[in-house]
């Protein structure tokens, strides 16, 4: 199929960007996304050009690194997909499709389609841990049974790969379903709880640091994000900071 | 230099922890004035970083990526071996360290792999005491299943992340750290090289891949931890970025490469599609719990399949050839990875692959849908269930196992798996070989370290099934934090490593040069087209079976192929700029360094051994002819170009198992 | 209860506008709750503007969320500007004639019994005031369907949240149509 391609070309975090237009022909549906920019890319390295610059890495949808948005959404138009794991059958011959940066003031773009994430680390350095020691003498696996439900839903909230794919849908750019999960997966876990009080207060006071929006509540994280985590964990980390601050 | 594998005295059980008893250590108020680099941060690095700090070192970690949480580890997705013996099926630390070597084809380190079987529960208990949601069955203990190769059901898992979820382990674990200022990270930074001072490992060179600008960092001990060098092949399950300069920045250094030539084919990959491909995906070896591997036994089905006009639903059982439980009765869908890798190729050579490529075998799951369909109607009390109701309950719980498997392989293939068996071919998936390091984690440079899939160690010719992640944690929370105080307890008065010295500055300038060269070189071809072409060679000559003649052929050719790229590759961008052409440049011209090490060693290594097999030693029956003579690691010695590299032999010897014939049938 | 009997309209007016209780403690409260509510929100979408600097070329909302979540704000200025309109058909007048003129009786000139009952039905004469009283009516519909839910899951009760979606979808429907129909049935029927 042949496409018009509408990209976000930015030089630098100072320069001022726009959008370009490009084609590429010949793309078999059965490419990637990121497959589709390679073959774009290597057009342009032919052409002496400067190649369009993209975060990607695992290309298998775990990573995280791929932050595209894509005719208006996070990681483009299919459902529970990376952009590495968006297939060229979910566009039509003839196409225009617009790729830009996941926008937040807090994600500021470093070039082209590569933001700055690391406000999700500063928030993780703010409490996402259990303060344990390496030792190799922690207590047997097996003498804290958790039930099988909360292992779980722990588990489900801990598979957030950390995209920002949430950030960059909301119209308010709240971080909320990222520090959600992660508040979540501690406080669904008996390990947890020592540091529960303190860690959803400090990660919450970093998120807001951060410069992110606030949850109004539209739910468009949870439709957007690649691996599905529930909005149910926006409301145990609200629940969460309540008891914290009572 | 004689190799000195410093491997301790005394009986196997015994040695690792009369080792540890005896070793030197740093008193904490010491370790406030050491530095220690970390280059990589997944499981091994990040774990490492974490422990180092936590014990009071200053570390200083890189990664490429924009985060430690990103590092690859994140995609193993089966599971993490550990000799619990929860399931009470006799598991035990010996039977873990026994089936390792045995896995590897008598040709890993003895001492080493039994210290790793020793510490792998202690992992698994540091694990959860950090939060790691492992799965946990109805009474709330830890589950297991059972992987390829070995007899007892001792991998613990995470749904089909557990990568994922060790790694955020170690990056949560690292984050305390950070926070503390025990850990300075370096987030898009990749090392150039390592700075030698006085043939002690005392810095490395850096790149800054947003700003281009080249950074000196000082420290009493170098660590790496970068991963495996699959993406030689250009094709590979490995990330991207993925990459061996690290490791072979030390090796121009002084530090020995060992074992090149030993790689895994995974053979539960999605199989090719086509040309514009960046990447192999691959599946769980978990899915070989459940899944019977086939190819039809009529040439003229696989045709009428290939056309379309016959679907794989379509064959009777009669007609089906599940060629893996045909050959290896006692283990048949699960030997281990390379056995059955080979036998894939096998199949496909002869001309029975399924798909257009002629490289595809079936993954089948129907049986299963029945076993557990059945097994579940029993449960909840349906008397003379339907088929369509056995195999619907039977799907549910496959679903939960495999689920989210099954969903990757269909926005891939475009296939519903659960209606029709999946396609599967082996691809590139993890390298045995690496830098060649002693007991103490060490390579040949004083001070530096390599731990993880960058070092050679622990899995000899072949790795089992969820041991990458065992390795790399056992080798960054449990050893190397013990074994580099041995060895820094020496610079306690050193005091800070200055950067402004010759070794720096002469470290830099090699840097530099090279870097202007690619940006000023304005050659004919793109870094790509150079790396898929080494990647041919690679599969072609230096795969899944390789032969003497080939091999020569492949030495002949990359070498032409280097003397090309340092000619005529083209770099568009500038130097001091984020430039991922660039950094991809780099990466490529050590693959091409590399590359011909790897087909020297193969050709040199004149028997059959795990993930190395040379057509020219198998059985009669077509299994690897391993040999005696050469029950050795090949440790080589940089001397300018790689076919000059000088080979070290460090010999093998197993006191505490017999060396047998490895037979899985 | 103005639709049933202009009676009781006018009783239960008079106790609520002279009862201290409803004068001196719900009223100031509800004041203080919706002028605190408004107030919120509009420093709430000031901080979410400023957190996206640079916006979308182009952004498919439709495709993960409402249009009434993703515009609360719109839908709650039209419904500030009802209040405004409201305070100052009724609120306004209420107030000068209770509390500047002193004027407790709920009595008016050339009005037999009590003047609330006529001076509603005087208001809902005019058809653009109808108008825009259904209209701010539609948006309070609007703000209410993801309002409604959307509170619960802000104070943390998830499950309640799924649970009372159909509640909250009827409670947006019922409530704001019942208002519409007070004021139609006034203007339809004088």
């Amino acid at each position: 199929m042949n496409l018009t391609l509408k990209i976000w070309r930015q030089k630098d975090s100072s320069s001022k960007g726009q959008m370009v237009d490009y084609k590429v022909t010949e793309i078999s549906e059965h490419m990637s996304f990121l497959e589709m920019i390679d073959v774009l890319n290597e057009g342009l390295v032919a052409k002496g050009e400067e190649p369009v610059a993209f975060d990607h890495d695992c290309r298998e949808g775990i990573c995280g690194m791929c932050s595209m948005y894509i005719n208006g959404e996070a990681h483009g138009p299919d459902r529970g997909v990376t952009t590495c794991q968006l297939h060229m059958r979910m566009f039509k011959d003839g196409d225009t499709i617009t790729i830009e940066p996941f926008r937040a003031a807090a994600f500021p773009v470093i070039k082209d389609l590569v933001v700055d994430r690391s406000a999700f680390d500063r928030i993780q350095h703010a409490g996402g841990y259990i303060s344990v020691n390496t030792s190799g003498n922690t207590q047997d696996a097996n003498s804290i049974p958790i039930s099988k439900q909360a292992a779980d839903t722990a588990m489900d909230a801990a598979t957030c790969i950390g995209c920002g794919a949430c950030v960059a849908t909301c119209k308010n750019s709240s971080a909320m379903l990222f520090v959600g999960a992660k508040v979540s997966q501690y406080a669904l876990l008996p390990q947890g709880q020592v540091e529960a009080a303190d860690r959803v207060k400090n990660m919450v006071a970093q998120m807001d640091l951060e410069g992110f929006g606030n949850c109004t509540n539209t739910g468009a994280c949870e439709v957007e994000c690649p691996k599905g985590i529930s909005l149910d964990n926006i409301a145990r980390m609200n629940r969460e900071l309540m008891k914290a601050s009572i | 230099m004689a190799l000195n594998s410093k491997v301790p005295k005394g009986p196997i059980k015994d040695k690792w922890t009369d080792y540890k008893n005896k070793i030197n250590l740093v008193n904490p108020a010491n370790k406030r004035h050491i530095d220690v680099i970390v280059v990589g941060t997944g499981l091994a690095g990040g774990s490492a970083s974490a422990t180092l700090a936590e014990l009071g070192y200053n570390v200083k970690a890189f990664a490429y990526q924009d985060s430690p949480r990103r590092a690859h580890s994140i995609a193993a997705q089966g599971g993490i071996n550990a000799a619990k013996n929860y399931q009470g099926d006799g598991d035990s630390t010996y039977r873990l360290f026994y089936d390792t070597v045995k896995g590897g084809d008598y040709r890993s380190r003895e001492a080493n792999v039994y210290r790793l079987a020793e510490v792998s529960a202690n992992i698994i208990d540091q694990c959860v005491a950090q939060g790691v949601p492992f799965a946990r069955d109805y009474g709330g203990l830890l589950d297991n299943r059972s992987f390829g190769g070995v007899l007892v059901s001792r991998t613990f898992y995470a749904k089909g992340q557990t990568g994922q979820q060790l790694l955020l382990g170690a990056y949560s674990a690292m984050n305390r750290q950070i926070a503390r200022g025990k850990i300075e990270m370096f987030n898009r930074h990749e090392m150039l090289d390592v700075v030698v001072v006085d043939g002690k490992a005392r810095g490395i060179i850096a790149r800054n891949l947003v700003t281009g600008e080249i950074e000196r960092h000082s420290a009493h001990a170098v660590v790496i931890a970068s991963g495996g060098y699959g993406n030689v092949y250009f094709l590979s399950t490995n990330a991207m970025g993925s990459n061996v300069t690290a490791g072979w920045k030390i090796h121009k250094k002084g530090a020995y490469f060992a074992n090149p030539c030993y790689t895994q084919i995974h053979p539960t990959c999605i199989p090719r599609s086509g040309d514009y491909q960046s990447k192999l995906t691959l599946m769980s070896e978990s899915l070989r719990n459940d899944g019977r591997i086939w190819v039809p036994k009529n040439l003229e089905d696989v045709k009428a399949i290939r056309e379309g006009s016959k679907k794989p639903t379509d064959l009777s059982e009669d007609e089906r050839d599940y060629y893996l439980e045909r050959r290896y009765p006692a283990f048949g869908n699960l030997v281990p990875r390379d056995v059955a890798s080979r036998a894939a190729k096998e199949r496909c050579d002869a001309g029975y692959g399924v798909n257009a490529t002629g490289e595809a075998v079936y993954l089948d799951f129907a049986a299963s849908f029945i076993r557990y369909g059945t097994e579940q109607a029993k449960i909840q009390g349906i008397n003379n269930p339907s088929d369509a109701k056995i195999k619907e309950l039977g799907q549910e719980i496959v679903r939960a196992k495999y689920g989210n498997l099954f969903q990757m392989y269909e926005k891939i293939v475009d296939e519903n798996p659960y209606e029709t068996p999946m396609m599967i071919y082996p691809a590139v998936h993890y390298t045995m070989g690496g830098v060649w390091v002693d007991y103490n984690l060490m390579t040949t440079i004083p001070g530096c370290y390599c731990i993880g899939e960058a070092n050679f160690s622990d899995h000899g010719a072949n790795r089992l099934g969820a041991s990458a992640l065992m390795q790399g944690l056992a080798d960054g929370y449990f050893v190397l934090p013990y074994t580099i105080g041995d060895y820094l307890a020496d610079d306690i008065r050193t005091g800070k490593i200055s950067t402004e010295t010759p070794e720096f500055e002469v470290a830099e300038n090699e840097v530099k040069e090279r870097i202007n060269f690619f940006v000023n070189n304005k050659g004919t071809h793109s870094v790509d087209y150079y790396h898929k072409k080494l990647g041919k060679i690679m599969w072609d000559k230096c795969g899944m079976s390789r032969n003497a003649a080939g091999l020569k052929e492949a030495i002949e050719e990359i070498s032409a192929l280097r003397k090309d790229f340092w000619q005529n590759v083209s770099v568009p961008g500038g130097a001091n700029e984020y430039n991922e052409e660039l950094a991809k440049a780099g990466r490529v011209a050590d693959f091409l360094e590399l590359g011909e090490l790897f087909a020297k060693d193969a050709l040199e290594r004149e028997e059959s051994a795990g993930g190395h097999f040379r057509e020219e030693y198998q059985t009669p029956e077509g299994e690897a002819k391993r040999l005696k003579e050469f029950q050795f690691v090949s440790a080589w010695e940089y001397k300018g170009e790689p076919k000059d590299a000088i080979l070290h032999k460090e010999p093998l010897e197993y006191e505490n198992i017999e060396v047998k014939e490895r037979s899985y049938k | 209860m103005s639709v049933f009997s202009a009676d009781l309209f006018n009783e239960v007016s008079h106790f609520m506008g002279t009862n201290p209780v409803v004068q001196f403690a719900l009223q100031p409260v509800l004041i203080f709750g919706v002028v605190f509510h408004f107030v919120m929100g509009f420093i709430l979408e000031l901080q979410n503007t400023r957190a996206r600097n640079v916006s979308y070329a182009k952004n498919n909302g439709g495709a993960n969320s409402t249009w009434m979540s993703r515009n609360m704000i719109w839908s709650g200025i039209a419904i500030l500007a009802f209040i405004i309109l409201h305070f100052i058909d009724f609120w306004f007048p209420e107030i000068n004639t209770k509390f500047i003129q002193g004027d407790w009786s709920g009595t008016m000139e050339g009005v037999e019994g009590f003047r609330y009952y006529e001076e509603l039905v005087h208001k809902f004469m005019h058809p653009a005031r109808v108008a825009a009283y259904v209209i701010a009516f539609v948006f309070l519909g609007l703000h209410l369907a993801h309002g409604f839910t959307s509170a619960f899951q802000s104070v943390g009760a998830a499950s309640l949240r799924k649970k009372l979606e159909k509640v909250g979808l009827a409670y947006s429907i019922i409530i704001p149509l019942g208002f519409i129909f007070i004021a139609l049935f006034h203007h339809l029927n004088h």
